[in-house]
């Protein structure tokens, strides 16, 4: 399982459906280089099924050496361009994974996104997923929308609805490259706030209603991501139904965090079309007056910090009334909340365990505090509430 | 006053946070009582020497490149021009590659450019990624830091003479060997670095400002009152550090 977002969500899901069956041997912590699963592979002694998020870069490797039964891709957007070169190289790398694939391999895409869905094509044995329901499209493409030139023409592609970024139903007016038919889709599809959201799974043998206890559309791309793998590894209708409605946060994406008396809702945030999503999301749920919102710099977010420019922060920043910029980059962000004619307060506290005082000390008894963090700096964060006794560590969780 | 700004390619040329450039102009600029004012200038839509201040082309992928580099070759008259006329014009990455003769891209393709600045780029197999510190000396005597981050494939070449916009004290570069990196004519200048490049460099920013202003009156630049840049300084501080610590070269 690969994408640019939704990997380690997409997998989790997909554990959640088909554990109770088959013994998985699963990188549910999220290393997921090629290192990260041949390490799972050695731990994992009686392992039935493997079940791997590979990170976008890595794909071609992994996919030579596991030779899989299955591969699900799931979207391809800009981010850590400091690591991976252009989305092009990404896009020319996957082309050539996916054509090394063995006949025998199943190929699962989002049919959404143009470069992902057009590896689908060809290929004898692929299953297209992807959003039925232009009432939840955006107005428009995203500043940060990525592949909007057809990829036959270059010309701007039409879209009858954008979901998420340029992922939608698209088609372009000169030459006729258009979304590929939906085998798997999702339909009549209800947000509700930053609790949940329910849709219809429509297949072949029609629709089945499933409520996620998770927000937000792009959670509705990483269940019929899910879904369709594992329906493809065996899971009956009513497996993948339960196990999607089982299923809670995968580390730190939306994941609510006791803390005493208060909660800390965890909030990762990698890249602009994941960002935006989180925004969108948290918008559309009743934004809070309060964020902790923290930037490193390390390897794992990025060195280049220049995607925060690329963010639609601005419907949020519009609610918000105080920020708690942290993090070795803090002093970025808040030129970034400056910039944007943020009119709240403020406040740079680039060490994150002062950070993460700071925002409970500003939040009521019994309330929920929004953190907002990187990679790097959710693992410090999240370090931090395990060491107070608040959290289990990743690897009991994943145990 | 209001300084109207034309913003080349939008659409296409954005990959590195280019908005957050103009952000800051605008607001820099209405800080000090100005407005800005920002038209698109797409594919096949004229620039009008004379109709703006100041001028900015962001970066892009090879295959957005690709899609405008026709089409910013057929403005170069006008682009030189305009820049003759006394307008301001910032490119960079992708832009400033196309504000050159040609560019090679990876598949040995060349691309034409709008022959603004003295150089040409040619694709190499190594890409140049990373922080970067630079000194410039845009006026004589005054001496600045620019921090940033580049992220390029793409060697380019200063003709014999020409003047960069600084020099690498940490980072790339142009090429990853002269020393040199961006060019500057007068008020044209482009650079590899984005990050984006004015938050973190609000010197820079100001300097712009003056450039488009003494555009606009027909003047000379005028001396901008200074703003509480305590927050910039902070970033540009961490930002310098960083290109010190881990900037890019050749080994």
């Amino acid at each position: 399982m690969s994408a640019t977002n939704g990997k380690t969500t997409t997998a989790a899901m997909v554990a959640e459906i088909l554990e109770d069956n088959v013994r998985l041997a699963h990188n549910s912590s999220g290393a997921n280089l090629l290192s990260g699963v041949a390490s799972t592979l050695l731990s994992a002694h009686d392992a039935e099924l493997g079940l791997f998020e590979v990170d976008e870069a890595a794909l071609p490797e992994v996919a030579r050496q596991v030779r899989p039964r299955a591969v699900s891709l799931g979207n391809l957007f800009r981010d850590q361009l400091d690591r991976y070169g252009e989305l092009e190289l990404v896009a020319k790398r996957w082309r050539g994974a996916v054509e090394e694939l063995g006949d025998e391999t199943v190929l699962i895409v989002n049919g959404d996104d143009p470069q992902v869905g057009d590896l689908g094509r060809d290929r004898r044995r692929s299953v297209v997923f992807g959003l039925d329901d232009p009432r939840h499209a955006a107005p428009g493409l995203q500043h940060a929308a990525d592949s909007k030139w057809c990829l036959r023409c270059g010309t701007p592609y039409e879209y009858a609805a954008a979901y998420v970024g340029h992922l939608g139903d698209y088609r372009c007016p000169a030459c006729g490259h258009a979304r590929p038919p939906l085998d798997v889709s999702a339909q009549s599809i209800e947000l509700d706030g930053l609790d949940a959201v329910s849709f219809e799974l429509v297949d072949e043998e029609g629709p089945m209603p499933v409520r996620l206890r998770l927000p937000g559309l792009y959670n509705v791309y990483n269940a019929l991501a899910a879904a369709t793998l594992a329906r493809e590894l065996g899971a009956s209708r009513e497996e993948v139904r339960e196990g999607l409605e089982r299923f809670t946060a995968a580390f730190g994406r939306f994941e609510r965090l006791r803390m005493g008396d208060r909660t800390v809702l965890m909030l990762l945030v990698k890249n602009p079309a994941g960002a935006n999503e989180v925004v969108r999301t948290l918008v559309a749920g009743g934004a809070p007056k309060l964020a902790v919102i923290t930037l490193n710099d390390g390897i794992g977010d990025g060195r280049d910090v220049s995607w925060i420019w690329d963010v639609d922060f601005e419907p949020l920043l519009e609610r918000l009334e105080r920020v708690v910029a942290s993090g070795d980059r803090a002093a970025e962000l808040a030129l970034r909340c400056k910039y944007a004619g943020f009119e709240g307060g403020i406040e740079v506290v680039p060490d994150l365990a002062r950070a993460l005082d700071r925002g409970l000390q500003l939040t009521e008894p019994g309330g929920e505090l929004f953190v907002i963090p990187t990679y790097t700096a959710m693992l410090g964060l999240r370090r931090i509430v395990t060491d107070r006794g608040f959290a289990r560590p990743y690897w009991e969780r994943a145990a | 006053m209001r300084i109207r700004v034309g913003h080349l390619y939008p659409d296409y040329l954005n990959i590195y946070a280019d908005r957050g450039n103009i952000a800051v102009l605008a607001r820099r600029a209405a800080w000090r009582g100005h407005e800005l004012e920002v038209d698109s200038v797409g594919i096949g839509e004229p620039v009008r020497p004379g109709d703006h201040d100041l001028l900015y082309v962001g970066g892009g992928q090879d295959r957005e490149q690709a899609l405008v580099a026709t089409d910013i070759s057929a403005k170069g008259e006008a682009l030189r021009e305009a820049a003759d006329r006394g307008a301001a014009i910032l490119a960079v990455c992708g832009g400033y590659q196309l504000l050159g003769r040609w560019y090679a891209d990876q598949d040995g393709a060349e691309l034409p450019g709008a022959e603004l600045l003295p150089l040409e780029t040619v694709a190499g197999s190594r890409r140049m990624i990373g922080d970067v510190l630079l000194t410039c000396e845009l006026e004589p005597g005054r001496s600045h830091t620019l921090a940033g981050f580049e992220n390029h494939a793409g060697r380019t070449l200063l003709d014999p003479g020409a003047e960069p916009l600084g020099r690498v004290v940490s980072g790339f570069g142009n090429d990853g060997e002269s020393g040199f990196e961006g060019c500057r004519v007068g008020r044209v200048v482009g650079t590899y670095l984005h990050g984006p490049l004015l938050p973190r460099n609000p010197w820079f920013a100001d300097w712009l400002l003056a450039q488009a202003l003494a555009h606009r009156t027909g003047g000379e630049p005028p001396e901008l009152e200074p703003l509480g840049d305590g927050l910039e300084a902070e970033a540009h501080s961490v930002s310098s550090a960083r290109a010190r610590a881990r900037g890019g070269r050749f080994s």
